[in-house]
């Protein structure tokens, strides 16, 4: 039903708009050259041998042990016939050789990152990937560094230290490369951090610049070409004035997920995290720019707009989610525009040179808030859920969100953003968070559990147009894998319990599955391997703040471990054991 | 040394004729953080190289046998931000302390010699900055969330949110809105 009626809006779009090539439309060589596929962000191939019809003959190429046993969030790349891997901590980097049976190594890089780095790593000592730029490969170090390695080589090129372990920072997100600019960002929202996100020159790995997340408008590089969208977002040092008196200075609001770039207008999206700590009673203000997007400049860093979703958050909603960039006909105007969908629960279709909401719908349970205002962009709040030090129940969702790191795919073929995600709600209590630099900055104690229906997990078909859901799967956990969809009118995800499927991108119905040896909270990629053909790869290996309860070995009775998921996770190690593993699919 | 203050036996005596005092009991002459601990306690491996040898001295927590203590080093616990990479003992960053097997020994001694020098794989190291005699209040309490406390001196597991988890896991909540 929906293919006819999102066919049309295509062929409309192409009637409109014959000279332009739609943002989402990106070139495909078959190779997989960052995490999101391309600087859009679709996560989309335009590859079809594997399709609906016969992925069901679908099996394993080859695989390949990755010597970890935590969790593995990271997106294999494939350029030049070599795939190459991260691993979780210690971050060691493997090239496979596609050419030769059975993919063999042909070399690995190991930083020896510092080991201690691992406590101060909020959710799992995960590594969500690397960036392939000009022959090299560039990737983060959980212990606050990036490197740059020689793609067929092997052999360090530079290494930059960017923050200190001592101040609770760490770096878990994948980099991308734009204009010559390695974006960075830090990771540490429960560690009292000061966030960044810094553009390093990716011939000699010197920082250009650092774009600070709070402070005064110097620090976060807010200069006369600043305009947000919305008065709540304007205003001079607003990363100063909303804050108690120097909590910028350890308010969290880190950069720890994905970017997204559009070339044309010249802009690179990202959000922020929540601020710390998470009591918000002893940060009373908006606390800007935590829980922002941000549109900047790669060349200076400079901020060109922001919008700030959940101001003076009260339930850890990071605005860090991934920002799916498209162009679309909306009510019969074309727009640029991104899609994200934030941990709060609402899809913010933006305006993506301008920063103006076009829609925000709630794309899973909410109760925390009632609605966005797309007059003022303010955030309607449910009042019965506002956390502090009384005890709060029952607010949904939990802390990480609808919908956390996991990305989702958009396919230009059905016009559908294919979304991994959560069903959680809580209760919380809050406490006096003590700061103490290098340890946790939280101050509260968390109990999370199923959402309505008792499925904790989610994937779903979004019609970003109309704004709602096409069809989609309850899963028993939640769904923490990215997406990938084809052009063969198929989508991939994994479940935590060990499964990776294909369901169909019209209608969800299943189409193939396949068991693998540890839960998948990896993101599949699809490339053209050296003999033509074409492949779909993902990496095994449970873990992730979700994950946390079977790759950390936790203890099920205190429910509050792992920041309160323990107690909606405890029955995960029924499910699946760890240990990180590549699998490659391909026909027969 | 003042950990040899107390003997086994004294101990028993102290914990029958005494039992009711446990609560009450603290040091108040505390002594600064040393950087090591040696002795039997803090022995690590269960194989010997060359046959047994004679057994070295064992270091007793001094403060183990009091509710104040044990109480103290619960509010330490949270303090010190132990509880925001351990949580209440269920683990998360850190690994769980209410277990059965140790990654580097649950004997008072070892869990001193870990909160004074850290452990490789991101436990902070507090020596000098945590002082002694508290670090030995945590080290009971620790000890307690195990069991490995007499019961009279122990507090109740922490009072967070909802103490039953039974009436949590797949609760579905009211739908307000
Ligand atoms: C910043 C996070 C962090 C903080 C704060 C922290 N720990 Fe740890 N702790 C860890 C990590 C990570 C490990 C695992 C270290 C390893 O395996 O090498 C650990 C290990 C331990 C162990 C050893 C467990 C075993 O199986 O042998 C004990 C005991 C412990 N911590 C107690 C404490 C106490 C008591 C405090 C407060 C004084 C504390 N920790 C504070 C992260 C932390």
């Amino acid at each position: 039903m929906d293919r006819i009626r999102l066919t049309h809006i295509c062929l409309g779009l192409f009637v409109v708009l014959p000279a332009f090539a739609q943002i989402q439309n990106q070139p495909d060589d078959g190779q997989w050259v960052m995490p999101a596929k391309n600087y859009a962000s679709t996560r989309y191939s335009t590859l079809a041998e594997i399709n609906a019809s016969n992925v069901r003959n679908l099996r394993t190429a080859f695989t390949f042990s990755l010597g970890t046993t935590r969790g593995a969030e990271a997106a294999p790349l494939v350029v030049n016939n070599t795939m190459y891997i991260v691993t979780p901590f210690p971050n060691n980097l493997y090239a496979l050789d596609l050419t030769k049976p059975g993919a063999p190594v042909k070399w690995v890089y190991e930083p020896h990152t510092n080991a201690s780095s691992q406590g101060v790593a909020c959710c799992d000592v995960v590594n969500r990937g690397a960036a392939y730029y000009n022959g090299k490969i560039y990737y983060n170090l959980l212990d606050v560094e990036t490197v740059a390695v020689d793609a067929n080589t092997g052999k360090l090129i530079w290494r930059t230290k960017l923050g200190d372990i001592n101040n609770g920072e760490s770096i878990t997100m994948a980099p991308i490369v734009a204009k010559g600019k390695v974006l960075v960002g830090n990771s540490g929202g429960e560690f009292g951090v000061r966030g960044w996100l810094a553009g390093l020159d990716a011939d000699t790995g010197k920082i250009a610049w650092r774009a600070y997340s709070a402070g005064p408008d110097k620090d976060v590089l807010i200069g006369p070409n600043f305009k947000p969208f919305y008065k709540m977002d304007q205003g001079t040092d607003l990363g100063v004035r909303t804050w108690p008196p120097d909590a910028w200075k350890i308010g969290g609001a880190s950069a720890w997920s994905w970017i997204s770039y559009d070339p044309q207008l010249d802009l690179f999206y990202y959000g922020t995290s929540n601020p710390g700590p998470w009591n918000p009673e002893q940060r009373p203000g908006d606390n800007k720019w935590s829980s922002t997007l941000f549109a900047r400049r790669p060349d200076t860093g400079e901020a060109i707009w922001a919008y700030q979703m959940n101001p003076h958050d009260l339930h850890d909603y990071d605005g860090v989610n991934e920002n799916v960039l498209l162009d679309l006909t909306v009510n019969g105007q074309s727009r640029k525009l991104l899609a994200h969908p934030d941990r709060n629960g609402f899809l913010y279709l933006m305006d993506r040179q301008t920063g103006e909401i076009v829609s925000a719908e709630k794309f899973g349970f909410t109760n925390t808030s009632e609605s966005v205002d797309l007059k003022t962009g303010a955030l309607r709040l449910n009042t019965q859920k506002q956390t502090g030090f009384h005890t709060v129940r029952d607010a949904c969702p939990a802390p990480p969100g609808v919908k956390d790191w996991q990305p989702s795919s958009y396919s230009p073929k059905t016009g559908l953003l294919y979304i991994p995600h959560n069903n959680l709600c809580y209760e919380s209590q809050g406490t006096n968070a003590n700061y103490i630099a290098g340890t946790p900055y939280v101050g509260m104690k968390v109990r999370m559990y199923a959402g309505p229906g008792g499925n904790r997990g989610v994937f779903g078909a979004w019609d970003p147009v109309h704004a709602k859901y096409v069809w989609s799967i309850n899963e028993m956990f939640p769904v923490w894998s990215g997406a990938l969809s084809t052009a063969g009118d198929i989508v991939f995800y994994g479940t935590m319990d060990g499964w990776f499927k294909a369901v169909d991108a019209h209608d969800g119905k299943p189409l193939w599955q396949f068991k693998v040896g540890s839960g998948i909270i990896g993101q599949p990629v699809a490339y053209k391997g050296p003999d033509g053909k074409e492949y779909i790869a993902i990496l095994s290996g449970v873990g992730g703040w979700s994950g946390a309860v079977v790759s950390g070995g936790l203890n099920g009775v205190d429910g509050t471990g792992a920041l309160g998921f323990l107690n909606a996770m405890s029955d995960l190690g029924k499910y699946t054991t760890k240990g990180g593993m590549l699998y490659v699919f391909s026909l027969p | 040394m003042a950990s040899l203050r107390y003997s086994k036996s004294a101990f028993f005596a102290a914990a029958l004729l005494l039992a009711s005092c446990q609560r009450e009991k603290h040091d108040i002459q505390p002594a600064p953080t040393r950087l090591a601990i040696y002795g039997d306690a803090a022995r690590q491996s269960a194989l010997r190289p060359g046959g047994s040898v004679k057994p070295q001295p064992v270091v007793t927590n001094p403060y183990n046998a009091s509710g104040y203590d044990i109480s103290e080093g619960q509010r330490l616990y949270d303090w010190y931000n132990c509880s925001g990479c351990h949580f209440a003992g269920g683990g998360g960053i850190g690994p769980p302390l209410i277990k059965k097997e140790w990654i580097y020994g649950g004997e008072p001694a070892n869990l001193f010699d870990t909160i004074v020098k850290g452990r490789p794989n991101g436990m902070p190291s507090w020596g000098g900055r945590i002082p002694e005699y508290q670090i030995w209040q945590i080290v009971a309490y620790v000890r307690s969330m195990n069991g490995e406390q007499p019961t009279s001196a122990t507090p109740t597991r922490p009072d967070t949110i909802e103490t039953n988890p039974q009436n949590l896991v797949n609760r579905v909540p009211g739908a307000t809105k």
